[in-house]
């Protein structure tokens, strides 16, 4: 569950159990508050009820906190977001396409793959679009998620601290194979990817603007070996 | 509300009126307030069980991973049409069309509502547009948009969705006129020497909704509006290949159904204070500080609808603004949830159904709302956001707390509308039931919304089988208990003994004749209390001798 995808992750994490925790203690309270008043004042035991009516200062008070609490649930919300977007310098840039019911992940020397391949060590960014209809990119390792809109670019950065393969799926609701887009996220070693890069560019450039579809594929079974290694 | 007008003989209760028409005329064409609450209670229970089915069947398919019962495109017919029927013809007009209807008056001392034609118009408005939705959403089309209809794939898809959009907008009249009824009538109805804050919670509950009604309603009508133009027309609105902004389409939907989410809760809060101060023969901690936070509610919950948007693509300082607006919202909320615990507080306590039901409402509807915290914040928010933990969320809200308080309201009122009993043992079988089934249905969506499961998926990666199959496995118990209190109730209506009109010992004034009321309420004109639950000389043990009196009377004059 907690997982150190990245920086960012446990940040996330971080403020997740934040409020997880105040909201098991309220819940906690609430009840013991619940059960506790109703053994103790059961009509049988208390067959008169005292008249009140409220009293103005707890009502002040349980105004008040809670108002704070809940304000410094925004803060971190607030900053880890601000982290997120305010990026200004990234080591390398991916343009991520969506369709239906399919990605595309073109890489800065024009590379087309079906399977996203990243460095680790690396902020990246992320430029997300659609072909057709709303999709969302969504990375849950990495607690990410930025909708595909058409006719729009959306961004998002991430810098992953391990390798691995994630899971890349699709969040926004999209049709009927709007389950099947689940992709790989594979973040390799430095030096790894850079070989990797290298060779593609070498071998695919000319393809790319002809036949998509078979470089895709091609690719992707290639890749697939690689990964194993 | 003496002892002697316990029995019913001596009135023509509004069943039993004769009016010019006769059979299934008599109901269609009448103006009578409670005769429209009848129909809608029927009605609404009638979509809600066929949008129950399809949630049965989205559970049964979830319940394994690949095909289990149906393909995708069949699963994203239900889901759609489990959302549209449960969020348009069931919960939102739900509390207030049945009980605001039937109880709006009586709890303010007026005959009717303001304008009676207006509000049989309402229910005409809303039964056209329910069976337009059902014909179109079952037998023309496998419509598949989710309820949402977001475009650009409402506007693509090949199922036809303009008979559907036209189901919507009248039935988004229907709520307006509702709204516009209940806020006039609030306003100028009520009996002479009731003060507005003399009225009952739920009253005040119904006052602040109809608000929303009236103001939100119309952007909804105005948004289908435009999406029948940009689908016959092509005008370019949304659709970006003809200029068009999707993200605008999403400001608009939710500009209407976020304060719909208010629409549904609000009622609901109001039924727990009234059933919570009853039960607890004492008046609602801090009655003002109640009417001003369900004031509030309605308000700020204007304020907040793009916190479902923070993936959207819309700027970052929107999402900045909206998450900051958003906890606001939750801080009425709390303090309504604060002060049902402290009515409790040296009270004298009754766990009767309603009451029970109204305790696990709290409890749930506070894990509802507390997790809203999770997705107000934006860092959370945008992990979880269109995961199953939004719909563990909503369903604890909606479920947990709205569907909760309706059949409260159901078992609370039943004596009141029918007349009879119901066995009170096999209602809290059913809420002790309901309680675990909810539950069990919807806890482990946060664990897997948490993990990373997108909602609206006909298939899901093996790790969230176990998951999956706990949930249906809650389901169906959550479905169990739901018939078992109907089928009670049901029971109720034909073999129930005579309730007398105040069964419960309830203060507010609908309380005060017989069950079920006249035709028009109230046999004198009701002198009301400057505190709605006026419990200040109540002695449990008093009150219990006079209803075994009562119970003998009712015995010899059956008999």
């Amino acid at each position: 569950m907690f997982e150190q995808t990245s920086k960012y992750v446990s940040t996330v994490d971080g403020a997740m159990l934040y409020i997880t925790a105040f909201s098991v203690l309220m819940l906690l309270l609430i009840t013991v508050a619940m059960i506790y008043f109703v053994i103790k004042y059961r009509a049988s035991k208390n067959p008169i009820p005292t008249q009140y009516h409220g009293n103005i200062v707890i009502e002040v008070i349980w105004i008040v906190i809670p108002t704070i609490i809940v304000l410094s649930m925004f803060y971190y919300g607030y900053t880890d977001f601000s982290e997120l977007r305010n990026t200004k310098e990234y080591d390398e840039e991916y343009f991520v396409t969506a369709k239906m019911w399919d990605w595309d992940f073109k890489y800065e020397n024009g590379t087309i793959t079906d399977t996203l391949y990243v460095p680790v060590n690396k902020t990246l960014k992320f430029n997300i679009t659609s072909l057709d209809v709303l999709h969302s990119f969504y990375l849950p390792a990495f607690r990410i998620k930025e909708d595909a809109v058409p006719g729009r670019d959306g961004f998002i950065f991430i810098t992953p601290l391990e390798t691995g393969v994630y899971d890349i799926a699709c969040a926004e609701y999209c049709g009927v194979n709007h389950w099947d887009m689940y992709k790989k996220l594979v973040v390799m070693e430095q030096d790894e990817y850079y070989a990797w890069v290298e060779s593609q560019s070498k071998e695919n450039k000319p393809e790319v603007t002809t036949s998509e579809e078979k470089t895709v594929e091609s690719e992707s079974t290639e890749m697939s070996e690689n990964n194993e290694n | 509300m003496s002892i002697n007008s316990t029995t019913n003989k001596n009135f023509t209760n509004f069943y039993q009126v004769k009016t010019k028409h006769s059979g299934l005329l008599s109901w269609l064409l009448t103006t009578d307030h409670k005769r429209i609450g009848i129909m809608y209670l029927v009605s609404i229970l009638t979509f809600f069980l066929v949008g129950l089915t399809f949630a049965f069947l989205m559970r049964l398919e979830m319940l394994t991973p690949g095909p289990t019962i149906v393909d995708a495109q069949t699963y994203n017919s239900f889901f759609t049409l489990h959302g549209m029927i449960m969020v348009f013809l069931f919960i939102i007009p739900g509390i207030p069309a049945v009980f605001g209807n039937f109880f709006l008056p009586l709890q303010i001392g007026a005959e009717d509502v303001a304008f009676p034609r207006l509000n049989l118009m309402s229910y005409h408005l809303y039964l056209v547009g329910a069976f337009l939705a059902l014909y179109s959403l079952i037998f023309q089309t496998h419509i598949d948009t989710g309820w949402t209809f977001y475009v650009p794939y409402s506007l693509r898809t090949g199922t036809d969705v303009t008979l559907t959009l036209m189901a919507a907008f009248i039935l988004g009249f229907s709520s307006i006129l509702t709204g516009l009824n209940f806020v006039t009538t609030c306003h100028r109805m009520r009996v002479k020497g009731m003060k507005m804050f003399e009225m009952p919670l739920f009253t005040w509950a119904l006052y602040s909704t109809a608000w929303i009604q009236v103001v939100a309603t119309p952007i909804i009508g105005i948004t289908i509006v435009l999406v029948l133009l940009e689908r016959s027309f092509g005008f370019g609105i949304f659709d970006p290949t003809l200029g068009g902004d999707p993200v605008l389409y999403q400001h608009l939907f939710w500009i209407y159904s976020h304060p719909a989410v208010y629409i549904m809760a609000i009622p609901a809060f109001g039924v727990i204070s009234d059933v919570v101060a009853t039960f607890s023969r004492k008046s609602v901690f801090g009655y003002k500080v109640m009417a001003y936070s369900t004031l509030a509610i309605a308000v700020i919950g204007y304020m907040v609808w793009a916190h479902h948007m923070f993936t959207s693509g819309m700027s970052d300082t929107a999402r900045t603004v909206f998450s900051f607006l958003t906890f606001f919202v939750a801080i009425p909320t709390g303090v309504k949830v604060f002060n049902w615990v402290a009515t409790l507080w040296r009270g004298t306590i009754v766990l009767s159904s309603p009451m029970l039901m109204a305790l696990s409402a709290i409890f749930l509807f506070s894990i509802g709302g507390l997790t809203g915290l999770h997705l107000g914040a934006i860092s959370t928010d945008i992990h979880l956001h269109d995961t199953y933990f939004v719909i563990a969320h909503f369903h604890y809200v909606i479920i947990g707390g709205i569907l909760s308080m309706f059949i409260a309201g159901m078992h609370y009122w039943f004596p009141k509308m029918f007349g009879t009993m119901h066995n009170e043992k096999v209602a809290k079988t059913g809420v002790v039931m309901y309680f675990i089934g909810a539950n069990v249905l919807y806890f482990p969506m946060f664990i897997m919304g948490y993990m990373g499961m997108p909602r609206r998926y006909f298939d899901y990666l093996p790790e969230y089988q176990i998951y999956h199959v706990v949930s249906t496995v809650g389901s169906w118990i959550l479905i169990s208990a739901i018939l078992l209190m109907f089928i009670n109730l049901l029971i109720g209506i034909f073999k129930g003994k005579p309730a007398g009109p105040n069964p419960w010992g309830a203060k507010t004034l609908e309380w005060t004749m017989p069950s079920p009321p006249p035709l028009l309420n109230f046999i004198e004109t009701p002198i009301p209390n400057h505190d709605p639950y006026d419990y200040h000389d109540h002695d449990e043990r008093v009150f219990r001798e006079a209803k075994e009196k009562e119970k003998e009377i009712i015995n010899q004059e059956n008999s």
